[in-house]
């Protein structure tokens, strides 16, 4: 009880630098809480754009960006005509610019794609998808910003295309991009086959052959099911190492914070520390009432820089351009790893001021009254 | 280590140096210059001497807070050199007293009381009992929950007596315990201190300038220079 109040009377004698402390590891643990967080939900956004409705994708082996993959069209039919597969959904990805909007996502589908089939149709309807080539569909958000509905002619690239629906999507991508019809993206993008092909199956536990028949099939081919691209493709590896970076340097600078003040505590009481001492307390207890402060310090900014990173995230989806791209999903494993970085790293910070204080004699520290 | 060859005279000594050499910035302030002293358990011994004479480093080298640079020093029969549980003594063996208290300020009487105990480990209830038992003794019941920065500098000396002597420890150390009172209130620790040494059996050995308060102990030892130079 008394270690907690000497803990607790320390932090409250200098409370303005407490309130410092905890707010530079609240704002670092609230950084990388919503920096991982809304990068992760933008590769989840990417990969299920990628296998909406499917379970396996099947794209170019040892391409490094799925733009640049290339699945011929013969190889889909022949894959969508297997026994084992219910549907085989080739898609064509390509990014064009128009005049204000540099970069906006083209899908090539057929009417079949899930994506057609199961989005809800602000305005026109599936069943006329895919009879003109020079007709498009809208994400709700592209409609927003290119300022189109349905009927009108919108610039796309160097052509125009006329809009025959607006579709919105769970998923920010699909919501600011540009559905067209497989074979005019084809022509847009001057390719002849598609960029993946995404796959159901009839039943789940033929992934394996599945794969084993593409290898075999279609050796330029690879076939992989939704959580094992998502850990394995090296663009979502990239920005996962880049936000737990980011992150993580955001957490290390609220460490040094608490490192500063704890050995700023430690200078404080130099006496107190002396004094405990002479009173019978080891090394262990003293060095106990640094890294306690420490760890309280950090727990504190954690539990606060939790609170503070979700509403920073509900605010961030409210904002219209940012709509579909955040997900506020916090996994609780997320949590438990982002409170402990922080907690490891206020222990950290409090090593060297904790040796300091282990290394005070008190017969030097009394000796001046 | 044990002292060869102990008599029953001996196994009454609480503390023994030989020959102890201190100083200060690598030798170039030396402080004592081979002190030898003893004094029996239960003895009240008084060091009196002026200011730098090497009255606060004795009772530093004798409570284990410091080392001398040669010779040796037994507490209780124990080379102090020689413990490797220097917090074991500190906890149970020796308790001290301080001009200046030393007392946390933010902390209330019954919390700086209470730290040697929380240190050792002790029981709770024990803790508080034995808390409230010296409490009685020393006056200072009614001011168990009051902070530190509340009390008068009699309080608070009598708040460092009592935290002194929380883990019952054989030998007290005590360094000018009135030197920051008044005549009146010095009085009253002083003849207080000597009445709680005489309940608890303990020994104790205080450095101070005050004659009159020397003379009631049961010897006055005069050092100079760094040495003892009468006992009386």
């Amino acid at each position: 009880m008394i270690f907690l109040r000497l803990i607790l009377l320390n932090l409250w004698r200098h409370r303005i630098r407490s309130a410092i402390s905890i707010a530079g590891v609240t704002f670092s643990v609230a950084a990388m809480l919503t920096v991982v967080t809304v990068l992760q939900g933008a590769i989840g956004m990417f990969s299920g754009l990628l296998s909406s409705g499917a379970e396996m994708i099947v794209f170019e082996r040892n391409v490094s960006d799925l733009f640049f993959s290339e699945v011929p069209a013969a190889s889909a039919s022949a894959i969508a005509a297997w026994p084992m597969v219910a549907h085989a959904d080739p898609v064509l990805f390509g990014v064009v610019s128009s005049a204000d909007h540099p970069i906006i996502t083209c899908f090539g589908v057929t009417r079949e794609d899930a994506r057609i089939r199961k989005a809800t149709w602000l305005a026109g309807n599936a069943s006329t998808f895919g009879q003109h080539e020079n007709e498009v569909v809208l994400g709700e958000r592209a409609a927003d910003f290119l300022n189109a509905t349905t009927g009108m002619q919108v610039p796309i690239g160097h052509e125009m295309f006329h809009v025959i629906g607006i579709v919105k999507t769970a998923n920010g991508f699909e919501d600011g991009g540009v559905f067209m019809p497989l074979h005019a993206a084809q022509t847009f993008f001057h390719k002849e086959g598609s960029s993946v092909i995404t796959i159901k199956l009839h039943e789940k536990n033929q992934t394996a052959e599945f794969k084993a028949e593409v290898k075999r099939t279609f050796p330029n081919l690879i076939a992989l099911e939704d959580a094992e691209f998502s850990r394995t493709y090296s663009q979502f590896k990239i920005l996962k190492a880049t936000a737990w970076a980011v992150g993580g340097c955001g957490l290390a600078l609220g460490g040094l914070g608490v490192a500063n003040t704890m050995i700023m505590s430690v200078f404080a009481r130099i006496r107190e520390i002396a004094i405990l001492r002479v009173n019978g307390f080891s090394n262990t207890q003293i060095a106990f009432t640094i890294l306690g402060e420490s760890a309280l310090i950090s727990v504190s900014g954690a539990l606060l820089g939790m609170i503070v990173g979700i509403v920073a995230m509900y605010a961030l989806k409210l904002i219209p351009a940012l709509h579909g791209y955040v997900d506020v999903t916090i996994h609780p494993m997320l949590i438990c790893v982002v409170v402990l970085l922080a907690f490891v790293t206020g222990l950290t910070g409090a090593l060297y001021p904790a040796a300091y204080a282990m290394r005070i004699r008190a017969v030097e520290a009394l000796r001046f009254e | 280590m044990k002292t060869p060859s102990q008599s029953p005279t001996q196994e009454r000594v609480a503390i023994r140096t030989s020959d102890v050499w201190k100083s200060y910035d690598r030798g170039a302030i030396p402080v004592l210059n081979g002190v030898d002293f003893e004094m029996r358990a239960g003895e009240t011994v008084a060091l009196c001497g002026a200011s730098g004479c090497g009255k606060s480093t004795l009772l530093h080298l004798v409570g284990g807070l410091d080392e001398p640079d040669r010779g040796q020093v037994w507490v209780h029969g124990e080379e102090l050199t020689q413990r490797r549980d220097v917090v074991r003594f500190l906890r149970h063996e020796v308790g001290f007293i301080f001009q200046f208290h030393n007392l946390i300020a933010d902390l209330t009487v019954e919390e700086n009381c209470l730290l040697p105990a929380t240190a050792a480990g002790t029981n709770r209830t024990q803790a508080t009992e034995r808390l409230h038992r010296l409490a009685e003794r020393t006056g200072l019941t009614h001011r168990l929950r009051h902070r530190i920065q509340t009390l008068s500098g009699g309080e608070r000396q009598r708040t460092a007596l009592c935290r002194a002597l929380m883990n019952s420890p054989k030998l007290l150390l005590a360094d000018e315990p009135t030197g920051s009172l008044d005549e009146r209130t010095s009085g009253a620790v002083f003849e207080l201190l000597l009445e709680l040494v005489k309940w608890e059996g303990a020994t104790l050995l205080m450095a101070t300038h005050d004659r009159g308060l020397a003379r009631a102990c049961n010897r006055v030892v005069e050092m100079h220079n760094g040495r003892i130079h009468e006992s009386s």
